[in-house]
C-alpha cells in the first residue's frame, strides 16, 4: 500500500482523471450527499444535474477541496482535494468581486499566483472587458461581472474549471459570452466542471452528464446518451419538466 | 468670572486673532493624536484582522477581552504608563515622563484595543464574503489579511476616526504622563480644564471651539470619501 506522500502528484503530474469513492457529506444531522461514487475523465465538459436541493453545488465544493466529505475519498491522480486546489479555479454562481476595479481584480490574482501581469490587457480582451478596466468592478452588469469572474478563475491557468450555475439569471446574450469563453477555455485543454440547471445548456456543453437525486448519483453517462433516453425515473421526470421531489 | 456670553465673545476673537500660545496647543494636541492614532492602526489593525480570519480555541475569550479593552480607564491607562516612565519604573531611564512622547504612548495604549475590535468586526463582515473565494484561490494568512485590509479600508477610516476621536477628547492620560506643562506637553483637553479651574473661561472656550471644529472637520473629510468610495460600490 502507498502512503500518501507517495500518491501526492508533483506540480506536473496529472491530476486527472478525478475519482470518488462511497463519498457522503453528512449536515446539521442529515446527509446531504451519500454514497457518491464516481470517475470523470481527463477531458471535456461534464454537467452535474439535478433539481434544487439535490446536492450538486455541495458536490462541487467538495471536489474542490473547499468542503471535506464526511466519509469516502476523494483523489486526484492519487492527491487530496486540497493538495491540488492551486491548481484549479472554482466560479460561483454570484461573483465575489473585489471592492476594487475591473484591472485590479485581475491583477490581484496575478500578483498572488506571482505571474506577470502583463497578461491583464489579454484576459479582459478575452472577455471583451477591457474597455471597462478601469470601472469599479461592482458596478458591472450581472452579465459581465461573471466574465470578469471567469477572466479572473482563468488567471490562475486552471487545469480543472469548476463553475457552479454560472449563467443563472443571465440574459440570453450574456449566456452566449460565457459558453463562448468556457468552450474556449475546454478546447485549449481545461477541464470543465459545470453545475447546471440550464438543459439547453448542459446539451450544448456537456459531453457527460452526472444526474444526482436526493444526494445520490441517480446516473452518470454521455450527453449523448443521456438526453434522449435518461435510464433513471428521476433523470426522465427532470427532462421532461415534472416536479422531481 | 465672565459670563458665557463675554466669554464666547472673547473666545471667537481669541481664535480669529490667531493667538500663537493657542495655536501651540491645538497643533500639539494634533500632533500627539495623529501620531497616536497611526501607531494604534498599525498595530491595531493587523490583530483586527487576524482575529477576524482566526478560528483558535480560546477565540471567544480573546473576543471579549478586546471588547472589554475599549473601555479602558485613561486614568488607569495614564497611572500605569506612569509607573513604567518615572524614575524609578522599568523605562524610567529612558527620560520620557511628562513629554509629548509620553502622551502619545498613553494615547495609543488607549484606542489601539478600539481599532482592533472595531476593525475586528468590519474585517470579519467582509471575511465571511470573501472567505470561500480566497480559499479557493488558495491565499496564504497574509495575503488574506492584506486583501482584507485593503477592501475594507474605506469602513477602517470610520475606524480610525473613531479613535483619533477619543485620543483627541481625551484628558485623564495626558494630563497625568504630559503634566500639562505650558509650551511643552499642553493640550486643547489640558488647557481646557486648567484654564476652567482658573475661571478663564475665554481660552477654555476658544479651545473648545476649535476642538469642535477639528470634529466636525475630520468627520466630514471621512464621510466625504466615504460617499465618493460608495458611488463606486468600494464600501
Amino acid at each position: 500500500m502507498k502512503s500518501d506522500a507517495e500518491d501526492t502528484p508533483t506540480a506536473d503530474a496529472p491530476i486527472l482523471p478525478v475519482t470518488l469513492q462511497g463519498v457522503a457529506l453528512r449536515l446539521g444531522g442529515a446527509f446531504v450527499l451519500e454514497d457518491v461514487s464516481l470517475e470523470l475523465g481527463q477531458t471535456g465538459c461534464t454537467a452535474i444535474m439535478g433539481s434544487n436541493g439535490a446536492g450538486k453545488s455541495l458536490l462541487l465544493r467538495m471536489m474542490h477541496g473547499l468542503i471535506a466529505p464526511t466519509s469516502g475519498d476523494i483523489r486526484w491522480g492519487g492527491a487530496a482535494p486540497s493538495e491540488v486546489m492551486a491548481r484549479q479555479a472554482l466560479v460561483f454562481q454570484k461573483p465575489v468581486l473585489l471592492r476594487r476595479s475591473v484591472a485590479a481584480n485581475i491583477d490581484f490574482v496575478l500578483k498572488v499566483r506571482g505571474q506577470d501581469r502583463a497578461q491583464r490587457d489579454a484576459l479582459l480582451d478575452h472577455v471583451g472587458l477591457l474597455h471597462k478596466s478601469a470601472q469599479p468592478a461592482r458596478l458591472l452588469s450581472g452579465g459581465e461581472a461573471q466574465r470578469l469572474a471567469l477572466a479572473r478563475a482563468l488567471a490562475t491557468e486552471p487545469e480543472v474549471l469548476f463553475l457552479d450555475e454560472p449563467t443563472a439569471s443571465l440574459d440570453p446574450a450574456s449566456v452566449l459570452a460565457i459558453e463562448r469563453i468556457v468552450s474556449d477555455a475546454r478546447s485549449r485543454g481545461v477541464r470543465i466542471i459545470l453545475v447546471t440547471h440550464d438543459l439547453g445548456q448542459a446539451r450544448r456543453m456537456a459531453d457527460d452528464v452526472v444526474f444526482l437525486h436526493k444526494g445520490r448519483v441517480a446516473e452518470h453517462s454521455t450527453a449523448q446518451a443521456f438526453f434522449p433516453d435518461p435510464q433513471s425515473d428521476a433523470a426522465r421526470d427532470y427532462l421532461n419538466g415534472r416536479l422531481v421531489v | 468670572m465672565q459670563s458665557i456670553g463675554e466669554a464666547l465673545g472673547l473666545a471667537i476673537a481669541l481664535v480669529l486673532s490667531g493667538d500663537p500660545d493657542l495655536l501651540e496647543i491645538v497643533l500639539l494636541s494634533l500632533r500627539v493624536s495623529l501620531t497616536a492614532t497611526v501607531i494604534a492602526c498599525m498595530i491595531g489593525l493587523p490583530i483586527g484582522a487576524l482575529v477576524a480570519i482566526g478560528r483558535f480555541r480560546g477565540r471567544n475569550a480573546v473576543l471579549i477581552l478586546m471588547n472589554a479593552l475599549m473601555g479602558l480607564p485613561p486614568v488607569v491607562v495614564g497611572l500605569l504608563v506612569y509607573l513604567y516612565l518615572s524614575r524609578s519604573g522599568p523605562l524610567g531611564f529612558l527620560g520620557l515622563l511628562y513629554t509629548p512622547t509620553a502622551m502619545i504612548i498613553a494615547q495609543t495604549i488607549l484606542i489601539a484595543p478600539i481599532v482592533a475590535a472595531l476593525s475586528r468586526q468590519v474585517i470579519e463582515d467582509l471575511h465571511a464574503e470573501y472567505a470561500e473565494q480566497f480559499r479557493s484561490l488558495c491565499l496564504t494568512r497574509l495575503q488574506t489579511v492584506q486583501a482584507l485590509l485593503w477592501d475594507a479600508r474605506y469602513s477602517l477610516l470610520t475606524v480610525g476616526l473613531a479613535g483619533f476621536g477619543r485620543a483627541v477628547a481625551e484628558v485623564g492620560a495626558v494630563i497625568i504622563v504630559g503634566g500639562n506643562i505650558d509650551h511643552l506637553t499642553r493640550v486643547m483637553t489640558t488647557a481646557i480644564a486648567l484654564e476652567t479651574s482658573k475661571g478663564d473661561l475665554a481660552l477654555a472656550l476658544a479651545l473648545g471651539i476649535i476642538l469642535l471644529v477639528i470634529a466636525l472637520g475630520v468627520n466630514a473629510a471621512v464621510q466625504s470619501v466615504r460617499m465618493t468610495a460608495a458611488r463606486q460600490a468600494y464600501v
